[in-house]
């Protein structure tokens, strides 16, 4: 995939080039018309991100409670303090990775199962794959109220198959319904996900190897896995930067009680609960910096392709 | 082990992942449908099945403001953010897959790193800025943010459709004596309509599902959506518990994408796969 993407993309980067010299009036028009037809989707996208980030960083160095307007008063970096002091910051945060290592290390391999069955199922493929997508479209809300009823003792099949345990009102196992919840949303996205990946190996290159004398698992292990290592990268970073992010099937299953709470919990409930602006922000700066820091290890450590970086060049 | 003839055996072993696959998938979503048709104190009764059917959760819900007033919340604010951000997009898509200027990659990366954006980060000063500016608990205070988080899938998805489409064919339109509006709307607007078709529904999707925002950026009916409306239920009177016309209320949000993924399970897979993987 990467050989065929870069010749292309070398192609094309040289035409361009010797067009300038020669059709430069053109050129500028057409560098102008890209301009003009990105500048919309550009100005939004930095008007509610990039903006607010930095006023967050702004509000982050003040001390600032709305209910007590009138005290608006700069603190320096005293609020990040306050927060990497506080144990709920650490709980919040230990809580956030065990559910996305855990949540994103079982979606990897089920998600790989799934791609294996819906790349080589003989028949029933439509339908196999219009179930699978139902967990990926459903209001994750509305799936997490399912998993909240299916858990409670004396009204849910799930409970009342282990003998009417209530596993949301202790932290390892409510996180382990938390993590349930998730890996049963966000398999189906992975298994498509490699699935693409999957349909990249060449089949000729299996038979080979099965002509060879290659087990099953030999095929899988040294063929199917190294070729589809980028389109794995990929699906893995964006599942840990989605899971990292997990927000409402906590909201609903425990609203973070029972030392549950995600660090995007923990800046909800720091907004709405405490009403504290500065702590809030700083809060979301961390998170914001937690997110890059995962981002850079994928691409600098793993050598994660960065998606996009290819793309029409 | 020849993978070319189909032995019974083999028929019968993808049979049986097929169907454990197709039950994971879809039970927990039957439960959801079967407590929705629970009789109240049939809610206590973890059986699978409701014993007696009812469709007294669903006449309740639909006949209060309380999810009524937030559903059209839902589909007006979720129509007119894919709407913008799909027109938005494909702009920006169509200079990505078709033009060459510099600030490409900037644009590219621009959108890759919203896509990764925690949107908690952005809560807290939203919050305030929507306060001061009056775009809070209105219906472009959800708007705003869910086009902008819809743009980065949008132009993903979008530059990959359109950098299949033989573009060469305008050209020869164009030579057959076809003005260029016409070549537009007769060869490249049909050639186009299948991703704009799949990225509007994927943006959709990814609007009609959010929670965060909604519940943050909202505090009355007037411009709460239905993912949000269900965390403040009270049920259909006072008196009863809400888990019925929650589970009624789920259901309903559910059926728009059952509908989308039963009729477009085709594009919705190529939509989330080119963009993702080509990408």
């Amino acid at each position: 995939m990467s050989t065929s993407t870069q010749t292309v993309a070398g192609t094309t980067e040289q035409v361009p080039k010797e067009r300038k010299r020669q059709l430069s009036e053109g050129a500028r028009a057409e560098r102008r018309l890209g301009w003009m037809l990105c500048a919309p989707a550009v100005i939004v996208m930095i008007a509610v991100t990039a903006y607010p980030v930095g006023y967050a960083i702004y509000l982050s160095l003040e001390r600032y409670n709305l209910e007590l307007p009138q005290d608006i008063k700069f603190v320096g970096l005293s609020n990040y303090a306050a927060v990497l002091g506080s144990p709920y910051w650490w709980s919040a945060l230990k809580v956030t990775v065990i559910i996305t290592v855990f949540s994103v290390a079982i979606t990897l391999v089920l998600g790989m199962v799934l791609a294996q069955i819906m790349h080589r199922t003989l028949f029933g493929r439509g339908t196999v794959r219009t179930a699978a997508l139902i967990p990926y479209g459903i209001v994750t809300v509305a799936a997490a109220y399912g998993w909240q009823y299916a858990w409670t003792p004396s009204q849910g099949y799930l409970s009342a198959l282990f003998h009417d345990s209530a596993p949301l009102t202790s932290q390892g196992t409510a996180i382990a319904v938390i993590v349930l919840a998730e890996i049963w949303k966000t398999t189906p996205f992975m298994g498509l996900l490699l699935l693409a990946g999957l349909s990249l190996v060449p089949e000729d290159l299996q038979k080979a190897a099965m002509v060879d004398g290659a087990t099953a698992w030999q095929r899988f292990t040294k063929i199917t896995l190294p070729l589809m290592k980028p389109a794995i990268l990929v699906a893995l970073l964006f599942r840990t930067l989605d899971s990292f992010r997990i927000f409402d099937s906590i909201f609903i299953l425990t609203a973070g009680n029972n030392g549950t709470g995600s660090v995007s919990i923990l800046g909800y409930d720091n907004l709405f609960n405490a009403l504290n602006l500065g702590i809030g922000s700083a809060i979301s700066i961390l998170i914001f910096i937690c997110v890059a820091i995962i981002a850079f290890l994928f691409i600098k450590g793993f050598g994660t392709a960065a998606p996009g970086s290819n793309v029409g060049r | 082990m020849a993978t070319v003839t189909t032995t019974g055996r083999q028929k019968s072993g993808w049979g049986t992942a097929n169907t454990i696959v197709i039950a994971l998938a879809l039970i927990p979503v039957l439960w959801m449908v079967s407590l929705s048709f629970k009789t109240p104190p049939a809610i206590l009764d973890p059986s699978l099945l409701p014993k007696q059917w009812t469709w007294g959760n669903y006449t309740g819900i639909l006949s209060t403001s309380q999810f009524i007033r937030p559903l059209v919340n839902s589909i007006g604010i979720g129509l007119i953010s894919t709407l913008i951000a799909v027109v938005l997009a494909s702009m920006s898509a169509y200079a990505v897959a078709r033009l060459q200027f510099p600030g490409k990659s900037v644009l590219i990366g621009m959108a890759l790193l919203i896509a990764m954006f925690p949107a908690i980060s952005l809560v807290t000063p939203m919050f305030n800025i929507e306060r001061s500016l009056g775009l809070f608990n209105t219906w472009p205070g959800l708007i705003i943010p869910y086009v902008a988080f819809g743009l980065p899938l949008g132009i993903y998805t979008l530059s990959a459709f359109f950098r299949e489409i033989p573009w060469e064919l305008e050209k020869a339109a164009k030579i057959d004596g076809a003005t260029p509006f016409q070549a537009f709307v007769k060869v490249i607007a049909p050639l186009a309509a299948p991703g704009m078709v799949t990225t509007s529904i994927l943006v959709f999707l990814a609007c009609w599902n959010e929670f965060l925002f909604a519940i943050s950026f909202t505090s009355t009916l007037a411009s709460r959506t239905a993912p949000a409306s269900l965390a403040y239920f009270s049920g259909s009177s006072q008196f009863t518990v809400p888990t019925g016309p929650i589970a009624a209320a789920a259901v309903v949000i559910t059926i728009p994408i059952i509908v989308f993924v039963v009729f477009f399970q085709r594009r919705i897979v190529a939509g989330l796969t080119s963009g993702a993987v080509k990408g």
